[in-house]
């Protein structure tokens, strides 16, 4: 019984953030601000959904699955780089080193910076 | 001639642990067949591997993913809240700036990732030189507290571990 009540909670945890997250792709005005709504997708979305199958096989089922810990891993290595590539897609299209703030470094943003500036290479 | 037959002993280790998970089963069979597994590929990847990260404080990682799973909770109710309850006029969206203090590129990576794992910020883009992270941010009306947050509660720890 309070088994069954952990998994439903951890299932319906997911479904709302998986929810919420879809209306802020659709509610949010700008394709960066837009990007922050799917991380929330990825995280607590999918984990509720983890937590809440790992629970029925190790207590309902009754035998261990370690599944459920590799998807997790996976999807933490993988998402901040499909983020990553989105971002920069934008800074390419849509900004200028003008828009954006200063590097505080003698070299501009990587998205900015050709192989001109590279300090000559020792010999 | 060991560390020859045997370059990456910790990369031996997770490859080994990672089947047994994937396979589910825990039998000689597989344990055996992730032996191999484990001994062939960091044998055979050696040569990609000229620098491997070193760990000075493996045992700060445990703290560090505590942190990070306790922020990722607490930052995704945060984020909800701001796309459910706030206009968009009264959102702050803002770039920020981070000045790094980490030089090798596996603790670069790893801060960025967790960056962009908590929801609210996403790291977009690194200087030339490597000396600077760029930060996008859903709502920042202080963008100074987002920065001295990131390179005080993960940064200083990254450095521990790594450097």
């Amino acid at each position: 019984m309070i088994v069954e009540i952990l998994i439903s909670v951890g299932l319906v945890i997911s479904g709302i953030f998986g929810i919420v997250g879809s209306f802020g792709l659709i509610k949010l005005p700008d394709p960066m601000m837009r990007l922050h709504a799917p991380t929330k997708a990825t995280t607590l979305g999918v984990g509720g959904a983890l937590i809440a199958s790992m629970l029925y096989f190790g207590l309902v089922e009754g035998h261990l699955s370690f599944h459920e810990l590799m998807i997790t891993v996976f999807l933490f290595l993988t998402a901040p780089v499909t983020g990553h590539f989105i971002a920069k897609t934008h800074i390419h299209r849509n900004e200028t080193p003008d828009t954006l703030p200063p590097t505080g470094t003698s070299r501009p943003w990587a998205s900015f910076d050709h192989p001109e500036n590279e300090p000559a290479a020792k010999s | 001639m060991l560390r020859k037959l045997l370059p990456h002993p910790l990369l031996t280790l997770t490859l080994i642990v990672v089947w047994q998970m994937l396979v589910n089963k825990l039998t000689p069979g597989n344990l055996l067949l992730g032996l191999i597994l484990g001994l062939t590929i960091p044998f055979v990847t050696a040569a990609y591997w000229p620098n491997r990260a070193r760990l000075r404080n493996p045992v700060g990682i445990v703290a560090y993913v505590c942190i990070v799973i306790w922020d990722i909770i607490v930052a995704n109710i945060e984020v909800a809240y701001i796309i459910l309850f706030k206009s968009n006029a009264n959102t702050h969206p803002a770039w920020i700036t981070i000045p790094l203090e980490l030089r090798t590129p596996e603790a670069i990576t790893v801060l960025a990732g967790t960056i962009t794992l908590t929801p609210g910020t996403v790291s977009s883009d690194l200087s030339g030189d490597g000396g600077a992270l760029l930060v996008h941010c859903l709502d920042a009306p202080d963008p100074d507290a987002v920065r001295d947050q990131i390179k005080d509660r993960y940064e200083r720890r990254l450095k521990e571990i790594f450097e």
